[in-house]
Order: C-alpha cells, then sequence, then structure tokens
C-alpha cells in the first residue's frame, strides 16, 4: 500500500472535522471497550493468561528459525507447498504463480492484512485476473475503489450503515435498503456466486502452528470457512512472527484474542486447516500454499522494538487509544493503524517517513494495559523517538530547543536566573485575565487553548525568601 | 523521617502554592521536609523525546540531591513515574549507576500515594464548600497506581463532595510536548475532557499534575468558562488556593 503517514497531522486535522466520521468513531469506541471489559470477567485470572500469552509469543520469537523450519517440515509433509516471501513484490509474485500454475481466473479473499502491505488486489487485477473480497468490511473497501481498511479487524468501522447503503445500492443496482441484517443478507447473496466459481481462495493466518503445520484462522463471518474450502486452491499468507509452537498455545491465546478484539468469549468461526483435501476427505482445496512473509519482520527481530512482534492483531490498542478514538484508523496512512501501526509502520516503510506516528501518542499507557500480550507500546514508540532524534530526523530548532533546555537544567544558578526571568515575562503576557491567548514559541498550545499564566514568582524564589503560602 | 521534596519544573514555574500546600501536608503528616535547592527537572522532556543523553545527566542530578532522603516525595505522578519507572532504563548498560538509581526509584512516592500509605495521615487541614471531580493522570493511575488515595483524602476535607465524571481515567490531551506538536489533536482531548467535567456539574476539577491542570484549564477558559477551578489536588488539601 502506498504509504501517506507522512501526512498524518494533516490527514488527521481532516478527520477531526469530518462530522460524520466524528459521529461514526464515537459509537464504536464505547462498544469495543464495555465489550473487552465485560468478556475480562469470565476468566478467572486475566492477568495471569496475559503473562502466559507473552511468554508463549516470546519463545516462538527467542528461535523463530527453529519453529519455522519445523512449521515448514510438518505442512509439507501434510501435503502443502511453503513459499518464502522476502518482500511485498515476492508476496504478489508468488501468488500470481501459483494462480498461473492451476489456471486460476477468479480468486476470493479472506481478510489478510499482510496483503495489504503489497497491495496484492491490486497486483492481481494488474494481472488480468478477477478477485473478490469475502470479508464484510473489507468487501465494502472494495467495492468503495478499494478504500484502504480504518481498523485491523473491522476495515470499514469507519462506515455508517447508511453509507454502507448507499455503496451496495450503487454497487449491486438493487433497491436501497435501511437494516444492518438486509444489508447484511444482500452480501451473503452476492459473495455465494463468487465462492462457487472461484479457482483460488487467499486467506490469511492468524497463526501458523509449528507442531502440526496447521493455519489457524479466527473469524465471525464463516468466510474463511468457505473461502478456504471451496476453490480447489488454498493459499494462506501470513508473517514469520505468526508461529506459535504447538496447538495447546493456541488455545491459551485464545483465551485472550477474542475476548481482546470484540469482547466475544470466542469467535464464531475457529478454522484450523492441515494440508490439502487427503484421500477420502470430503472438505478441503486440492492445492495448499504457505506464503510466509518477512516484509521487514527480520529487521524487527534484530532491533530494539522486538517485543511489536508477540502483536496478535486483537485491535485492542487501537480501541483504547484517545488518539485513534479521534483520528480514526485512515490518519496513520498505511496498513496498520494506532499504537500498533505507530511502532510496525514506521519499521516496515523507514522511520523517515512515518515519524510523526510514534511521536502522535501521549504516553498515557491505556494501550499498553490493555494489550492481551504485553507488549510495552509507549515504550517502543520512544525507542522510535530516540531513532528519530539520533538520525537528525527532528526539525534542528527541536534538537537545539532540548538541548539547549537540558543544558540549563544542569545549571542551577542559571536556570534559577532563567526561571526567574520566564515567569516574569509569562504573566506580564498574560494580562488581565491571567490568560496567555497566543504563545511566540509552543504555538501548537495556543492554537485550541490558552496557556493560564505563572503566578510570577518561582517556588524556589518563594521558599528561599520564605514567603510560601502559609507553610 | 527525612522526606526530600521534588518540588517539579512546573510547579516552580507555574504554579509555586502547589509545592507549599504540599509541603504543609507532608509536615502535617510528621514528616521532616528538605527541599534541595539546586533541583531543576527530571528529565523526563528530554527523555521521552528522544535526548537519552541529556535525560541520563538530568537523571543522574536528581540522584546526587535525592539519594540521601529516606523517601523522594513529588507532587506529580508524572514526575515520581519518571523516576520510578524510567530511570533504570537510563542506565541499563552501567550496573553501578543503575543500582543507585533503582535504590531511588524504590523509595520514591506520588504526593498522595504517600500521605495516605506512608505517613497515613487521617486530618487535613483544608476545607472546600462545593463539588469537586477528581480527573485521574495517566502517569499517576498507570505507572503510579494511584487512583483511590487522592479520593480517599478528599472524602477527609470538610464540606467537600466529589461527583465523578465519565472517562474519569482518559487522557486529557496533554503528553508533554504532543501538546504543543500535535495541538490540534491534543485540544480535541483535552475539549472532550472538558465535556465530561462540564457534565458532572462540578465547582471544580482536582488532579495531581500540573501539565494536565494548565490543559484543561486552558481548553476550559478558551471554552468561555471562566468558573469551573482548576485545582492540584494538594492545594484542595491544604486549604491553600489562588
Amino acid at each position: 500500500m502506498q504509504v501517506a503517514s507522512m501526512h498524518f497531522k494533516e490527514r488527521a486535522h481532516v478527520k477531526l472535522h469530518d462530522e460524520r466520521l466524528q459521529a461514526n468513531l464515537k459509537k464504536m469506541q464505547g462498544k469495543f471497550v464495555a465489550k473487552r471489559r465485560a468478556s475480562l470477567a469470565e476468566v478467572g485470572d486475566f492477568e495471569a493468561t496475559r503473562d502466559a500469552g507473552k511468554a508463549i509469543r516470546n519463545r516462538a520469537l527467542e528461535n523463530l528459525d527453529v519453529w519455522l523450519e519445523m512449521f515448514e517440515r510438518n505442512a509439507t509433509a501434510r501435503g502443502a507447498t511453503v513459499l518464502f516471501a522476502e518482500t511485498p513484490a515476492d508476496i504478489n509474485a508468488l501468488v500470481l504463480e501459483i494462480a498461473a500454475r492451476h489456471g486460476v481466473a477468479k480468486i476470493i479473499k479472506s481478510k489478510s492484512m499482510v496483503s495489504e502491505e503489497s497491495a496484492l488486489d491490486h497486483a492481481i487485477e494488474a494481472a488480468g485476473l478477477k478477485v473478490v473480497e469475502t470479508d464484510l468490511g473489507e468487501y465494502i473497501l472494495q467495492i468503495n475503489d478499494y478504500e484502504p481498511p480504518s481498523h485491523i479487524i473491522g476495515p470499514a468501522l469507519h462506515k455508517s450503515k447508511e453509507e454502507v447503503a448507499q455503496l451496495f445500492h450503487k454497487a449491486h443496482g438493487t433497491p436501497l435498503k435501511s437494516g444492518i441484517d438486509e444489508l447484511c443478507l444482500e452480501a451473503r447473496g452476492v459473495l455465494r456466486q463468487h465462492y462457487l466459481t472461484a479457482d483460488m481462495g487467499i486467506s490469511g493466518g492468524n497463526f501458523f502452528v509449528a507442531e502440526s503445520g496447521s493455519v489457524v484462522l479466527v473469524t465471525n463471518e464463516g468466510n474463511a470457512t468457505l473461502t478456504t474450502t471451496l476453490p480447489k486452491v488454498h493459499v494462506a499468507i501470513s508473517g514469520i512472527e505468526k508461529i506459535v509452537p504447538t496447538l495447546e498455545d493456541v488455545a491459551t491465546l485464545m483465551r485472550l484474542l477474542p475476548r481482546s478484539a470484540t469482547g466475544q468469549s470466542i469467535s464464531n468461526y475457529v478454522d484450523v486447516l492441515t494440508g490439502p483435501k487427503g484421500d477420502g476427505e470430503f472438505h478441503g482445496a486440492e492445492h495448499m500454499y504457505f506464503i510466509v512473509v518477512d516484509c521487514g519482520r527480520t529487521g524487527v527481530l534484530a532491533s530494539d522494538v522486538r517485543e511489536v512482534l508477540r502483536c496478535i492483531r486483537c485491535g485492542a490498542c487501537m480501541n483504547h487509544c484517545p488518539v485513534y478514538q479521534n483520528v480514526g484508523g485512515h490518519s496513520y496512512g498505511w496498513v496498520y493503524p494506532g499504537p500498533i501501526g505507530s511502532i510496525l509502520t514506521p519499521m516496515y516503510v523507514g522511520l523517515e517517513k512515518a515519524q510523526d506516528l510514534p511521536a502522535a501518542s501521549t504516553f498515557c499507557n491505556q494501550c499498553g494495559v490493555v494489550c492481551p500480550v504485553r507488549i510495552p507500546l509507549p515504550d517502543l514508540q520512544r525507542k522510535l523517538r530516540e531513532h528519530a532524534f539520533e538520525r537528525g530526523l527532528r526539525p534542528w530548532y527541536e534538537t537545539a530547543g532540548f538541548r539547549m533546555w537540558a543544558w540549563v537544567a544542569q545549571r542551577p544558578a542559571l536556570y534559577a536566573l532563567a526561571s526567574k526571568i520566564g515567569v516574569r515575562v509569562l504573566k506580564a503576557m498574560g494580562g488581565r485575565d491571567g490568560l496567555i491567548h497566543k504563545l511566540p514559541v509552543g504555538g501548537g498550545w495556543t492554537e485550541g487553548r490558552d496557556m493560564p499564566a505563572p503566578a510570577g514568582r518561582t517556588f524556589r524564589e518563594l521558599y528561599r525568601s520564605g514567603k510560601g503560602g502559609g507553610a | 523521617m527525612r522526606v526530600g521534596f521534588f518540588v517539579t519544573c512546573l510547579v516552580d514555574l507555574m504554579r509555586p502554592l502547589v509545592g507549599f500546600a504540599a509541603i504543609r501536608l507532608l509536615e502535617a503528616g510528621g514528616a521532616e521536609v528538605v527541599v534541595p535547592p539546586t533541583q531543576t527537572c527530571c528529565g523526563q522532556p528530554a527523555y521521552n523525546s528522544g535526548d537519552r543523553a541529556d535525560a541520563r545527566a538530568l537523571a543522574a542530578k536528581v540522584l546526587a540531591e535525592f539519594e540521601s532522603c529516606d523517601f523522594l516525595v513529588a507532587p506529580s505522578g508524572s514526575c515520581s513515574g519518571m523516576i520510578r519507572t524510567h530511570y533504570a532504563d537510563l542506565f541499563a548498560d552501567d550496573p553501578v549507576m543503575r543500582g543507585r538509581v533503582e535504590a531511588l526509584a524504590a523509595k520514591t512516592r506520588e504526593l498522595t500515594d504517600f500521605l495516605v500509605n506512608e505517613l497515613k495521615l487521617d486530618r487535613v487541614p483544608g476545607r472546600f464548600d462545593g463539588t469537586v471531580t477528581y480527573h485521574d493522570c495517566c502517569a499517576g493511575l498507570r505507572e503510579m497506581g494511584v487512583k483511590a488515595q487522592p479520593r480517599a483524602l478528599l472524602a477527609k476535607v470538610p464540606g467537600l463532595k466529589v461527583a465523578e465524571m465519565a472517562e474519569c481515567e482518559t487522557c486529557c490531551g496533554f503528553g508533554g510536548t504532543f501538546s504543543i506538536k500535535f495541538g490540534e489533536i491534543s485540544a480535541r482531548l483535552a475539549d472532550n475532557k472538558c465535556g465530561h467535567i462540564a457534565a458532572s456539574g462540578a465547582d471544580a476539577v482536582v488532579l495531581g499534575d500540573l501539565g494536565c491542570m494548565l490543559n484543561i484549564e486552558g481548553r476550559l477558559r478558551r471554552r468561555g468558562d471562566t468558573k469551573t477551578q482548576v485545582l492540584h489536588v494538594a492545594e484542595v488539601l491544604a486549604g491553600e488556593r489562588p
């Protein structure tokens, strides 16, 4: 996908003034937060389960090469073909090669965020093949001229049902509908035809299981089951970091994932797919491929933000993020929005293209306290700020300002003098109402707020002269 | 008990009365308060902006100033959180310094937590005739575990009633330099907070961090609310208000 993360501020500005989007965001936010909270009550010790989830993900990442080899061995033994994609272009090339090998004309897809990284749908269409998204959210976006997703588990969450109704009316040439049920039925009617006529199904992969060579898919609409079993070819695409050692591990992670994502005890469907259809088996694709994707992940593994690779893509961090809740997913300008995206985007596309994302955080750590695998997201955002500072990516005046302030703060006598002058100037700027309406430096503050003027004497001055209030 | 009082740079510059109110409370609880005169800033602005070297230098300075005290207490969850949860990271590669800052971290406390859990303050000097709503500042809440302590203390203030607002734990949008770099987003978050404060019907919003105070007060006034007071919890408890 094209990277637009360098325009985060401008995009956020537009979204903050998009009234329809703001209304949609407000509606979604409360639902996610309340449902998650309610679902945690069913788990005896959710905090201990988080610890277990973190440990499982760490164990997988610490010996990723070993688990990947085991996965490849076991998947191959079950008759699947395991391919590795180093770059986004490799993903697309591999998919097109597989399609050519099996004479594929039409492809259906269940949800895959990794395929968004490589803009796979565009590559498929450019090769002259047809592709249909079957996840309802992805389908809505596809018929809206491939609008980008705004959320990792609910790609069209930014849309209201009225907007969806208009889109269906336009794309399907059907009478305008208003109820969610009738819209879903209409989508089902349209998509059913595609399931039955597609030659190849592409899915993502929530987990790749090393001990069995399986892919695990966590969905709610049933579309992944149809996508992966009806066409003759199934291709599962996911990142190298999605490996987990055992099915037992998956069971533990499944206690965390649906609850953190949608507040469900378990998703409506959990598919565990192992190898193509065997002799005498009724269900399944005849040919099964895995595309195991790097696309920057080994770089992350070797970096000081490797903990981000524990992510199981639940979306809780964005659902709870006050910045995401107000600017929406599109502001972030690439595949993964919110706190998780503020780490992944700079790491996958380059910090110089996305340095605003780790900066656009208040460090409130609401994301960190809900993350089911305890990724310390603010700490990782800070690491990326350090990288930006060290690489000289910040504006010179900002760096110079910090250096000067820190230099003064290390010299108490100079600091005392500077602050003494500073508070008097600021007090004078405050005027009669004691408010500064426009700051000459740091004007970002006074765009939307006043700055309460200081008292005019510093604490240290008053303390030294013994004039401190009643103390 | 020798308590080193870390004023914090924002209290020093913007609202010195908060510092005196805090000292009064500490002394009411029987602490011997010392105020190291050379103190400036904990280094958090540098740390959060990616400037590790300067953050380290300032951390070493705070260490030297407060190491000899039995406790370091700050009227801020943010600055005490910086010292308690982040100083060790700054000296990850220096075992000697790391050991020293870990010892300092272990005796670093946020003011209301210290008043409740160490000094076990049972009476407070302040009085407030009206209703307040309490905003939980992020670092206090999520780094220092400050939630029940300020409410327990406010319950002791004669005349004071608490009316909790919706989303009292949601960030006000301050975020240090975030408030300047992303002023528009920051102001929107502050505006949401002001809406909840107004809906609570309280006469004052009370909180424990200067950055959030300036942010919320700045947005309230810009919205045209000249009435709702924005008070540090120490000012209310000590009965010292501007």
